[in-house]
C-alpha cells in the first residue's frame, strides 16, 4: 500500500463491516442489559447462555437432523428452561445481597456451565451448517460479506421486535415497572417474580439467538462463550441499564475492532473493547448514556 | 465447657490471640509448618508451596474485596507484574530478599494507578474496569517480549541466600511458608490499626467514612496498594517457584480463583482467606485423586477431569453463596461452639 494515495476504500470496507458486525455485539449486549435492567445483575455467564444455544442447536440440527425451524425453536425453549432453572434455584435465594455475591454466582455458573458442556459436548472445534446466506454484498466498489449483513439485520429485527415489546405489550410494561422500582410495581399488583424470571428467560433466548449465530459463521467450540466477556465492555460503554446505549456502543465497538484489525493486526483488535472501556470509565464513570447514581445515607 | 472470655487489662483486649488456648493451638501449628517437609513427601511438599502462595495472594485480595468493598477481577495480572519484575531483577543478580519487596512495590504502584478510576466507579463498574486491566495487562505480558518473554515466558533464576541455592521445593518451602506467614499476621495486624477499620469503614459505607472523616482517595488507594502488593509477592514467589513462567498463567480464571477463594473461605477475614485458600486447592487435587482411580476401570475418565474440576468450581462458589455465604469460617465457627458448650447444644 506504501506509496499510493490512502485507501478510501479499504477504510470504507473495514467500516461497513465493523458496524454491521456490531450488530451482534449490540444483541449479545443486550442479553446483558435485560438481566442489568429487570433484576440488576451483570451476568457473567451470558458467553455461557450463547455457548449453550449454540450446542443445543448442534444437537438438535446437525445430531438429530430436526430442519433448522423446529431445531431453533427447540433449542429456544431448553435455553429458556436452564435459564427460568437459574433464576429460581440461585438468582432468587440471593436477591438482596451485596454485588458482589451475586456477581461471583454468576461467574461460578459460568464455569459450571462451561464445564459442563465440554464434558458432554467435548472440547473439539464442531462444524455448524451455514444458515445466513453467503452471497456478498457490493455498493460501488465496497464488498461486505453476505453473513455479516444478514446477520445485522437478525440483530436489528430482534432488537427493534425487543423495543415494541416493552413499550406496547402488558407484560413488557409491566416488566419496565418492576425494573425501575420494584417495590412500587409489587405494590401495584405486578408479579415482581415473575417478570423477572421472564426477564432471564428473555436474556437466554437472546444470547442463544447470538450464539448459533456467531457460531454458524466461525465455528463451534466452547471458547465461543469467551466472546461475552469482550461484550461486556460494550455495556459498560453504552451504560449498564440503556437499549440504546447498548446499540451504539456495540455499533462503536464493532467499528473500533474492525479498523484496528485492519490496521494494526489481529492480536490488538482482542484489547480494543478493553483498554477503550478504562479510557471511557476515566472520563464518564457510568458510561456514555448509563444513569448517573445518585447515593444518599 | 468454656464459659467466658475474660479480659483483664486492655493489653489483653489488644492481643491478637487472647486465650492460652489459642496460643497452645498456634504452637502446635508452628511445630507442623516446621516439621511438615520433613515428614512428607515430594508432591506434599510442592502442594504446600502453592498453598502457601495461595494464601498470600488471596490475602491481598481479601484486603481488597472483603475487607475495603472493592471488587478486583485482575488479581492475577498483579500476581504476573510481580513475577515479571521479581524476573527481570532476579536475572540482573539481585538477591530474593530485595526481589520480593521490589516485586510487591511494582504491583502496588500499579494497584495505585488502577485504583485511581476506583473513587469515581465502584461495584459492577469497578469489576468491570479491574477485568478490563486484566485483559490490558496479560497482552502487555505477551507482547513486551524484552521484559516478559512474550508468549515464551520468562526463566527465573534459583533464588539464593549466601551462596545456598534454594534448589528444590523442599528449600522453597523454608522462604515461602515464612513469607506467607508474616504476610498473614502482617495483614492480620493490620485491621487493629486506623488504616484498617477506615477501610472496614468504606467497605460497610463509603459516604458515611467520608462524612466520618475518612479520605476516601488516599483509603482506597492504600487498600489496592496494599493488595496488589500481597499480589505482586506471590507472583515473585510463584517465579521463584516454578522457575518460569508464560503470560498464560495469568489468566482471568486464576483471578476468578482467588475471589473464590476468599468467598468460600469467608469475606473480611485472615483465618477465612486461610481456610478458603487451602480448600479450594485441595479440592482439584482430591478431584483429580477420585478421578485417577476411576480411570483405572475406565481410562477414559481422564478426559472429563479438567471439565468436572470446572464444574465443582462452578458449583462450589454458588452453593456457598446460597447456602453459606459466610463461606467455611461460619461453619469453623459453629464446629467451634459446638465443642465450647459441649454437652449443650448450640
Amino acid at each position: 500500500m506504501s506509496g499510493n494515495p490512502f485507501d478510501w476504500i479499504a477504510l470504507a470496507e473495514y467500516s461497513a463491516i465493523g458496524l454491521l458486525s456490531g450488530g451482534l455485539l449490540a444483541l449479545i449486549a443486550l442479553g446483558f442489559v435485560l438481566i442489568y435492567k429487570g433484576t440488576g445483575v451483570i451476568n457473567f455467564a451470558m458467553g455461557e447462555f450463547m455457548m449453550l444455544g449454540a450446542y443445543f442447536f448442534y444437537t438438535t440440527n446437525v445430531m438429530w437432523r430436526l430442519p433448522t425451524l423446529l431445531a431453533l425453536v427447540a433449542t429456544l425453549a431448553a435455553v429458556a428452561l436452564v435459564a427460568a432453572l437459574i433464576e429460581r434455584t440461585v438468582l432468587r435465594p440471593l436477591a438482596g445481597q451485596p454485588v458482589i455475591s451475586v456477581l461471583m454466582a454468576t461467574i461460578g455458573l459460568a464455569s459450571a456451565l462451561h464445564g459442563g458442556v465440554d464434558a458432554v459436548w467435548g472440547g473439539a472445534n464442531l462444524e455448524m451448517p451455514a444458515l445466513l446466506p453467503r452471497k456478498p454484498f457490493t455498493v460501488g466498489e465496497i464488498l461486505v460479506p453476505g453473513q455479516v449483513v444478514w446477520s445485522f439485520v437478525l440483530a436489528a429485527t430482534i432488537i427493534t421486535a425487543f423495543t415494541l415489546y416493552f413499550r406496547f405489550s402488558k407484560t413488557g410494561v409491566a416488566m419496565r415497572a418492576a425494573a425501575s422500582d420494584p417495590i412500587t410495581a409489587y405494590v401495584l399488583g405486578i408479579d415482581v417474580r415473575r417478570t423477572q424470571a421472564l426477564t432471564w428467560i428473555f436474556a437466554g433466548m437472546v444470547g442463544a439467538v447470538a450464539g448459533i449465530v456467531v457460531a454458524s459463521m466461525t465455528s463451534l467450540s466452547p471458547a465461543l462463550g469467551g466472546a461475552a466477556l469482550g461484550v461486556l465492555a460494550v455495556i459498560i460503554l453504552g451504560g449498564l441499564d440503556s437499549i440504546a446505549g447498548a446499540i451504539v456502543a456495540g455499533l462503536i465497538v464493532g467499528l473500533i475492532e474492525s479498523l484496528t484489525a485492519g490496521y494494526l493486526g489481529g492480536k490488538v483488535r482482542d484489547i480494543v473493547p478493553y483498554v477503550t472501556v478504562l479510557v471511557i470509565l476515566l472520563v464518564r464513570p457510568y458510561g456514555l448514556f448509563g444513569t448517573r447514581q445518585i447515593e444518599r445515607l | 465447657m468454656r464459659i467466658g472470655d475474660f479480659r483483664a487489662s486492655y493489653a489483653h483486649d489488644e492481643s491478637l490471640w487472647p486465650t492460652r488456648v489459642q496460643r497452645a493451638w498456634l504452637g502446635v501449628l508452628a511445630v507442623a509448618l516446621i516439621a511438615l517437609p520433613f515428614g512428607a513427601n515430594g508432591y506434599q511438599v510442592s502442594l504446600a508451596c502453592m498453598l502457601g502462595i495461595h494464601v498470600i495472594a488471596a490475602a491481598g485480595l481479601n484486603i481488597m474485596t472483603g475487607y475495603t468493598g472493592l471488587i478486583s477481577l485482575g488479581h492475577a495480572a498483579f500476581m504476573g507484574v510481580g513475577c515479571y519484575t521479581a524476573a527481570w531483577f532476579a536475572q540482573r543478580g539481585v538477591p530474593f530478599f530485595l526481589t520480593l519487596p521490589l516485586a510487591g512495590a511494582m504491583a502496588a504502584l500499579l494497584g495505585l494507578l488502577v485504583g485511581l478510576p476506583s473513587l469515581r466507579i465502584k461495584g459492577l463498574y469497578l469489576a468491570v474496569a479491574t477485568l478490563a486491566t486484566q485483559f490490558v495487562l496479560v497482552y502487555v505480558f505477551r507482547e513486551w517480549d524484552s521484559v516478559t518473554g512474550g508468549v515464551r515466558g520468562v526463566n527465573v533464576p534459583n533464588a539464593s541466600l549466601f551462596g545456598f541455592e534454594l534448589l528444590n521445593d523442599q528449600r522453597m518451602y523454608f522462604l515461602i511458608a515464612p513469607v506467607a506467614v508474616a504476610l498473614l499476621v502482617a495483614a492480620r495486624n493490620l485491621f487493629r490499626t486506623r488504616v484498617g477499620r477506615a477501610f472496614i469503614a468504606i467497605r460497610d459505607k463509603d459516604i458515611s467514612a467520608e462524612v466520618l472523616g475518612i479520605d476516601l482517595l488516599r483509603y482506597k488507594l492504600a487498600a489496592f496498594a496494599i493488595g496488589s502488593f500481597y499480589a505482586g509477592v506471590a507472583g515473585a514467589l510463584l517465579g521463584y517457584f516454578y522457575r518460569a513462567m508464560t503470560p498464560e498463567y495469568f489468566t482471568l480464571q486464576l483471578s476468578i480463583f482467588y475471589l473464590a477463594a476468599i468467598i468460600v473461605g469467608g469475606l473480611g477475614s485472615m483465618l477465612g482467606t486461610l481456610l478458603g485458600a487451602v480448600f479450594m486447592t485441595l479440592v482439584p487435587e482430591l478431584l483429580r485423586g477420585i478421578v485417577a482411580s476411576i480411570a483405572q476401570w475406565a481410562p477414559s475418565a481422564t478426559e472429563i477431569l479438567s471439565p468436572v474440576q470446572q464444574v465443582v468450581f462452578g458449583l462450589l462458589i454458588v452453593g456457598f453463596l446460597v447456602f453459606e455465604p459466610h463461606g467455611l469460617l461460619e461453619i469453623w465457627r459453629r464446629v467451634r461452639r459446638t465443642f465450647h458448650l459441649w454437652p449443650f447444644r448450640a
